[in-house]
């Protein structure tokens, strides 16, 4: 078996007497598509901001492609391929769609001390930063200013801003959260497309998506992983239908 | 150097940061529970000096100049809420400062239109004026040592009214979760204007103590509201511990600075550099302390819980 | 676009204007105002496109006063060396205010930026050489070796209006350039920013330290323009106003900031300047109209202007 391409050991964080992170121990093998499923309140939130460097552990370890990257901020780590979605979408709202996927190419472009040449008639920004709209499916939409995107389309550019990045691993925060059946459709087939050539930890509520993309599923609650296997096992583990699946499965 | 000036000048110390304390007390509550930016603060100083110089002209005495001081800036700083304050709190920080500081132009001029330009002078009681003896050689002004005591008092009764009663309950965890104060069914609005009126007469409070000490006149609370601004840095926000002990410490190292600053430099380099850097350097102490603390405590000493 | 070029045209014809009509005094006025107007660019590049609410930018006008002032004191009188120094001590003074209050955000960068201003105001105040609380006379106006005579108010206003329009051109590089489009993105949304990799700290330094350069520049003016200076360049009610002028013009725009300088010192001209109660009480209807403009024309003059629009 391949060495991990995301390897967490004991991982803690608390908020006064809470432990929303208690002892999580994961590994993300490279090409894989791992779940992160629990029910509301197991402490996802509070564990993809400690993955993307948003909160400190209290304890625990991450190392990322062998190298530990515990203490390095969210900047340093999408430097190091590791980039995140947002749930609530984040995208900068007065710019154009085109302008956000711009500013991501531009991130890893090398350094932003250039104070002269109008960075949107860049090509060296502006074409790769098409390209990626046209992946995700908004290249018409380049130029509509985010603020007035639907929200399935917010939805696409917060995923086609991550991409941007060119991740080696990319953390995906519910991203069909708050879509239509046909948009959560899409976002799911596209997000198959990446499937294979592109590692991906994503936290969904939405089991369909869960059980359509997922190569390995692991099962937060508490704080705790208390599963972790392939869609059958999971479908099949006791504790975890116990805990949180419950009905969920059977329909 | 003898010992009496500098248990004088530790006594001055305490005094300057009771005055800073009683300031900082409601604007730190301000910031903490409505996070509003409230340059204003300043000007119910100004407001309980003033009214207190003419309340005590107009009624011939003290107590009641001060009881209608006190009424009375509680009264204006709740109509300052009501009128204007209370759209700012959705509003973003900048918005806030820029309101605020209009207020300000209006309160001094306002003020100027009523009292005229010039500082006007209030006396010391009767009753607390003279010094006292307080051991052998240190002889203390009476009034002097009444605010330290009024600003002590103030602070143990904020204490308790905090710490250990309702209304403290609803401040603290108004200060870290607002939404959870509404949902007990506390009528928000009437918490905020209550905590802003009970601040303003804190600052006319100090105000009104410091009209025989300092000038009143126009424009007098923006030079302490700025001092007030490095305490609340210093001790954090939102918490009546930090304010306080941000206000003895910028209190102390302001008053000792200024006092004994030259000599020591005099000592220490040469008279002659003394001279002009000591005061130079006596006025900056302070913010040089603030960039220290912000430098190794960005969120101050006392920070509130829950933030 | 056209609406500016007539606008800066009109200004460029205000000397022959007042010489025509026989009227000196608006060639004063209005270089003071354009002084101003240079301050209020500047801020409006940290405060209108970074989002960091500076209440200490009347500090850089005072360090370039003093330095031009400290230097004519001991009788240096270039004013290439002067507007290096200028330039040269804001951008440093900047750089350490800016290194410690972008470590902080909201409240606490506004209450520290006002601190640190408050506490060269009071270094000002201290200094007795120079005047102390009284301040001084500049000793002689900045000497550009025969070039342009600032002595000369025609020549000087051309300067003024010289820097300000390059100055306009400069952020309007400045803020459409990879480096704007970082500064920017940290304001709209910070978080997002860090997640798909930059650090805004240094951007946003970086951005304070230009902002401080360029007021040291508007404060090199200034002191020629009054041939005065006192602290109260750097009296805290200047940073409110300096501020408020951005506000006023309208936040985040290019000639945002040079409208709101032109209305407000305007505005406070003419209402000081009226006999009777209003004169004499003139802030208080500067307050009240400041307390009316953030409540209720929060997009500012830009906002009705038919196509000035945000460089967004």
């Amino acid at each position: 078996m391949a060495e991990p391409l995301l390897d967490v050991q004991g991982l803690v964080k608390g908020f006064g007497a809470l432990r929303a992170t208690d002892g999580v121990t994961l590994d993300v093998r490279p090409g894989e598509t791992h779940a992160i499923i629990g029910p509301n309140g197991a402490g996802k939130t509070t564990l993809i901001a400690q993955l993307s460097g948003d909160l400190r552990p209290d304890a625990g370890r991450i190392r990322f492609a062998g190298e530990d990257i515990t203490a390095l901020g969210a900047a340093a780590r999408s430097h190091k391929g590791l980039a995140r979605s947002f749930q609530i979408t984040s995208v900068y709202r007065e710019f154009s769609a085109l302008d956000n996927v711009a500013l991501a190419v531009q991130a890893h472009a090398g350094h932003s001390f250039r104070f002269w040449r109008e960075a949107r008639r860049d090509d060296a920004l502006r074409a790769p930063a098409r390209a990626i709209l046209d992946e995700v499916g908004l290249g018409s939409r380049a130029q509509v200013l985010s603020a007035n995107l639907a929200h399935g389309e917010q939805r696409q550019l917060e995923v086609a801003m991550v991409l941007a990045t060119k991740p080696r691993l990319l953390l995906l925060d519910e991203p069909v959260a708050g879509m239509g059946p046909d948009e959560s459709q899409r976002m799911v087939r596209f997000l198959g497309t990446l499937k294979g050539r592109q590692t991906i930890v994503l936290v969904e509520h939405d089991m369909d998506a869960v059980f359509t993309l997922a190569d390995r599923i692991s099962v937060l609650v508490y704080g705790r992983i208390i599963a972790t296997g392939t869609p059958q096992e999971i479908r099949a583990n006791r504790e975890v239908r116990a805990a949180y699946l419950g009905e969920e499965m059977d329909a | 150097m003898n010992a009496t000036l500098v248990v004088e000048q530790v006594l001055n110390g305490l005094q300057f940061g009771v005055m800073l304390f009683l300031m900082a007390a409601g604007l730190t509550l301000v910031f903490g529970i409505m996070n509003l930016v409230n340059l204003a603060h300043g000007s119910m100083y100004m407001v309980g000096a003033y009214l207190a110089v003419a309340a005590t002209q107009w009624t011939g005495s003290y107590i009641a100049g001060i009881a209608l001081a006190l009424l009375g800036t509680l009264a204006v700083g709740v109509i300052t809420e009501v009128v204007a304050l209370r759209s700012l709190y959705e509003r973003d920080h900048l918005d806030q400062v820029l309101a605020t500081f209009g207020l300000i132009l209006i309160f001094n001029e306002l003020i100027a239109i009523v009292w005229g330009r010039a500082a006007l002078f209030s006396d010391i009681p009767q009753a607390l004026s003279g010094h006292i003896e307080l051991f052998t050689n240190l002889r203390y002004p009476v009034y002097r040592l009444a605010i330290i005591v009024v600003g002590l008092l103030v602070a143990l009764l904020l204490w308790y009214v905090v710490s250990r009663t309702r209304l403290g309950m609803l401040i603290r965890a108004g200060a870290s979760n607002r939404t959870m104060v509404s949902a007990l069914g506390v009528n928000i609005r009437l918490l905020y204007t209550a905590v802003f009126g009970f601040g303003a007469a804190l600052a006319g409070l100090a105000g009104l103590m410091a009209g025989p000490i300092y000038a009143v006149q126009p424009g007098m609370g923006e030079l302490i509201l700025i001092q007030v601004f490095v305490v609340i840095v210093i001790g954090g926000i939102g918490s009546i511990r930090g304010a306080l002990a941000g206000a003895v410490i910028v209190g102390m190292v302001d008053t000792m600075g200024r006092a004994f600053l030259k000599p020591l430099l005099g000592v220490l380099i040469s008279p002659t550099a003394a001279e002009s850097a000591g005061p130079a350097l006596a006025s900056m102490l302070i913010y040089l302390l603030m960039a220290v603390v912000l430098a190794l405590r960005p969120e101050g000493l006392f920070p509130a819980r829950g933030h | 676009m056209v609406l500016l070029v007539v606008g800066l045209a009109l200004l460029a014809l205000v000397p022959a204007g007042a010489a025509y009509f026989d009227q000196p005094f608006y060639v004063d006025l209005l270089r003071r105002v354009m002084i101003f107007a240079i301050a209020a660019l500047s801020l409006n590049l940290i405060l209108g496109y970074g989002g960091m609410v500076s209440f200490g930018h009347a500090a850089y006008l005072g360090i370039g006063g003093y330095s031009v002032a400290i230097l004519a004191y001991y009788g240096v009188h270039n004013g290439f060396l002067q507007l290096a120094v200028a330039i040269g001590a804001s951008a440093l003074v900047a750089l350490l205010i800016g290194a410690i209050s972008i470590r902080t955000s909201g409240i606490y960068f506004i209450m520290i930026t006002l601190a640190f201003t408050q506490m060269l105001y009071f270094l000002g105040i201290s200094l007795e050489e120079f005047g102390g609380d009284d301040g001084m006379a500049l000793a002689a106006r900045s000497d550009f070796a025969g070039l342009i005579d600032l002595g000369d108010s025609t020549a000087f206003y051309y300067v003024v209006f010289v820097v300000m329009v390059v100055f306009l051109y400069l952020i309007h590089r400045i803020v459409n350039s990879r480096f704007g489009m970082v500064i920017r993105a940290s304001k709209s949304n910070e978080a997002r920013t860090r997640a798909i990799g930059y650090s805004p700290y240094p951007y946003r330094l970086v951005a304070f330290v230009i902002a401080g350069a360029m007021c040291g520049v508007a404060g090199f003016l200034l002191v020629n323009h009054t041939a005065y200076l006192t602290p109260d360049f750097m009296h805290w009610t200047r940073s409110g106003e300096i501020m408020f002028m951005v506000i006023l013009g309208g936040i985040g725009t290019a000639v945002g900031p040079v409208l709101g300088a032109f209305v407000l010192l305007l505005l406070e001209d003419i209402i000081s300047g009226m006999a009777g109660f209003v004169g004499q009480h003139w802030q208080l209807f500067i307050g009240i109209f400041l307390v009316l403009v953030v409540l209720f024309a929060k997009r500012g003059l830009a906002g009705l202007l038919p196509g000035a629009r945000r460089d967004g």
